[in-house]
């Protein structure tokens, strides 16, 4: 582990020991899918991924969560072998990738950020024909393809044009073309980003399967939502470092509080309540649209505010989130 | 319904294929691609590339050909004008076959379908995309070359059983430009700066001793445009037609060799630090 890393080995192993063996079974680098120390890569000047070190063993859902431009896109491309690192050591099944790209990518599933179908294929030669690039033959991947277009519910567009799909569709198409390989780790790079509220559960839904049949997800996401749904543990990067890492849960406990109240006096007055607001609660943060206020008990505190004389415009009582993890490590918000 | 199936032996092929990182001897999935995306949406395209030679043909050779007459072909015989700008304009067309796949098709893939990002994440390596591209620039290059010296044979302008050379030239014409012009593409990020492409295959169509020899030109003119790959493509393509060899026709076929292998190193080393950097 690099020092840069806020490791809470207590709190991951509570998390994990329902799903995976012990952590202290797996000492050997080798046990892990995917192993990166110290692990770098700038652009020019640019920093794009600063010494982060992680390592994912087999089946487990793993998230990369930070904003635009944290380095999460980068990790992933090298992890893919179509970015090659600046420095550290990086290993994919135990091969490097930078070294062994052709048969690290053989065994990776892509879900890239943009679409990249290919738009002048119909949606099942879509299939075929990716499967044809990992040198699949046709025998093997007839069936394949109709097998995954029934898992992306595409069984009825196979025959369609690419940019007849909607937005939705396309993405579960996509994620079906990842999978013509049959994957032992699966790369997403915001997978649900751009999509309405409906598409992204079906794609949730399609992906809580791929983990249950056992296959490793790799996924960033700036939606916390997201990651508390899918990860059984991530790394919260900013500016290509590691700000903290363990579960969803974890992360919620050992950064934030149970219950966040959130308060509204207006735009005008919300900065300047914060001094009159002192006392109550664990924590107050003050952002130019609300005041959170982290306390054990929401109901509590928001008593304590009226007993003050103050009266939101609206007040709000929620469970902490990954939302609240992300602002307390670097004082932003995750969505700007 | 199992998405991972028992011992994973399906990508044991593709894994066994790999090479390094830049090849995977796997050229052919790129060219099954390139074929089935022809057969669906783009053989207009195709069609239109055939026939502008062909009108060319007809409208120079027929038309201006009858005020022309006869001129000096290669060997000093006298041929009828139509038969001189024949293989010229075929050497033409496999130029901008070439050129256009290469070039304008390669453009609008790597940087707007992102066709090939998707290729370079799965066990496909640079050089495999490069040489289906290319074989496939090539695929096309030989279609033309073909129908178009079928034209020339019902126009009854071939003559010599060594005309049918004049398809394989054809295709070694459109090799050179192929890999030349994929490299090239690599540089442009803009239509502005695709337009420059334009701006060379213009002139040299026009001026590569296409419609009339190249004596009429002063020296150092000469000496350009002999510099200029067309110029070799047209002379070496005229000399076939007629079944007459000199001493430069080696170093015809020799310029395009050394076209070959360069564009093609240039290429792979282009895409390897656009996709793999």
């Amino acid at each position: 582990m690099s020092t840069s890393v806020r490791w809470v080995p207590e709190l991951v192993s509570k998390e994990k020991a329902s799903s995976l063996p012990p952590r202290s079974d797996r000492k050997d680098a080798d046990e892990y899918v995917i192993s990166a120390q110290n692990l770098s890569k700038t652009y020019g000047d640019v920093t794009a991924v600063d010494d982060i070190s992680f390592n994912v063993p087999a089946g487990e859902a793993f998230g990369l969560l930070g904003p635009n431009g944290a380095g999460k896109s980068t990790t992933m491309k090298m992890i893919g072998g179509v970015s090659q690192r600046t420095s550290g050591q990086l290993t994919i099944m135990g091969l490097d990738p930078d070294q062994h790209g052709p048969e690290v990518r053989a065994h990776l599933g892509v879900v890239p950020q943009q679409d990249n179908l290919d738009e002048e294929l119909r949606v099942r030669d879509n299939l075929l024909v990716y499967g044809r690039y990992f040198g699949l033959p046709m025998s093997y991947l007839r069936p394949k393809a109709d097998e995954l277009l029934e898992f992306a519910q595409l069984t009825d567009k196979a025959k369609s044009k690419v940019d007849a799909l909607s937005g939705g569709m396309k993405r579960r198409l996509t994620i079906a073309r990842s999978l013509i390989n049959e994957p032992r780790i699966l790369l997403l790079d915001e997978p649900t980003t751009g999509l309405d509220p409906q598409a992204r559960h079906i794609l949730w839904d399609r992906l809580f399967r791929l983990k249950e049949q056992g296959v490793t997800l790799i996924l960033t996401t700036h939606y916390m939502d997201e990651a508390e749904q899918l990860c059984d543990r991530l790394i919260v990067v900013d500016k290509g470092k590691i700000m903290a890492e363990g579960s969803p849960a974890s992360l919620i406990r050992e950064y934030s509080t149970r219950e966040v109240l959130e308060l509204r006096f207006g735009s005008e007055r919300n900065t300047t309540i914060g001094a009159e607001l002192e006392g109550i609660g664990e924590r107050i943060e003050t952002l130019p649209d609300r005041v959170l206020i982290y306390a054990e008990d929401g109901e509590a505190a928001l008593e304590q505010v009226s007993a003050r004389g103050l009266h939101p415009l609206t007040s709000l009582v929620r469970r902490s989130s990954l939302e609240d993890v992300f602002l307390r490590l670097t004082g932003r918000s995750l969505v700007d | 319904m199992s998405i991972l199936t028992e011992g994973h032996s399906v990508t044991e092929a593709a894994r066994n294929r790999s090479f390094g990182p830049l090849y995977s001897r796997n050229v052919k999935a790129v060219v099954a691609r390139g074929l089935m995306a022809t057969k669906s949406s783009n053989w207009m395209v195709m069609l239109s590339g055939f026939f502008e030679p062909v009108l060319f043909l007809i409208s120079m050779g027929v038309g201006l050909g009858a005020i022309v007459g006869t001129v000096q072909g290669p060997g000093g015989s006298e041929i009828s004008y139509t038969a001189y700008i024949a293989p010229a304009l075929l050497a033409v067309s496999a130029m901008n076959g070439a050129v256009y796949d290469s070039t304008w098709n390669v453009f609008f893939k790597m940087n707007f379908a992102k066709l090939y990002q998707g290729m370079l994440y799965t066990s496909l390596g640079p050089l495999d995309v490069a040489m289906g591209e290319i074989f496939l620039a090539l695929l096309r290059g030989l279609l033309y070359a073909t129908g178009f010296t079928a034209v020339m044979g019902l126009m009854g302008l071939i003559t010599t059983p060594w005309a049918l050379l004049m398809i394989p030239a054809a295709v070694l014409i459109a090799f050179g430009f192929a890999s030349f012009g994929m490299g090239i593409t690599s540089f442009m990020k803009t239509f502005q700066q695709m337009d420059w492409i334009n701006f060379v295959m213009l002139p040299m169509f026009l001026f590569s001793a296409t419609f009339y020899p190249l004596s009429v030109y002063p020296q150092p003119i000469q000496w350009f445009i002999q510099a200029m790959p067309l110029w070799h493509g047209v002379e070496l393509l005229r000399q076939i037609s007629v079944g007459v060899f000199t001493s430069a026709t080696p170093i015809h076929v020799g310029y395009y060799l050394v076209m070959i292998v360069l564009g093609v190193l240039l290429t792979t080393g282009r895409l390897r630090k656009l996709f793999l950097k």
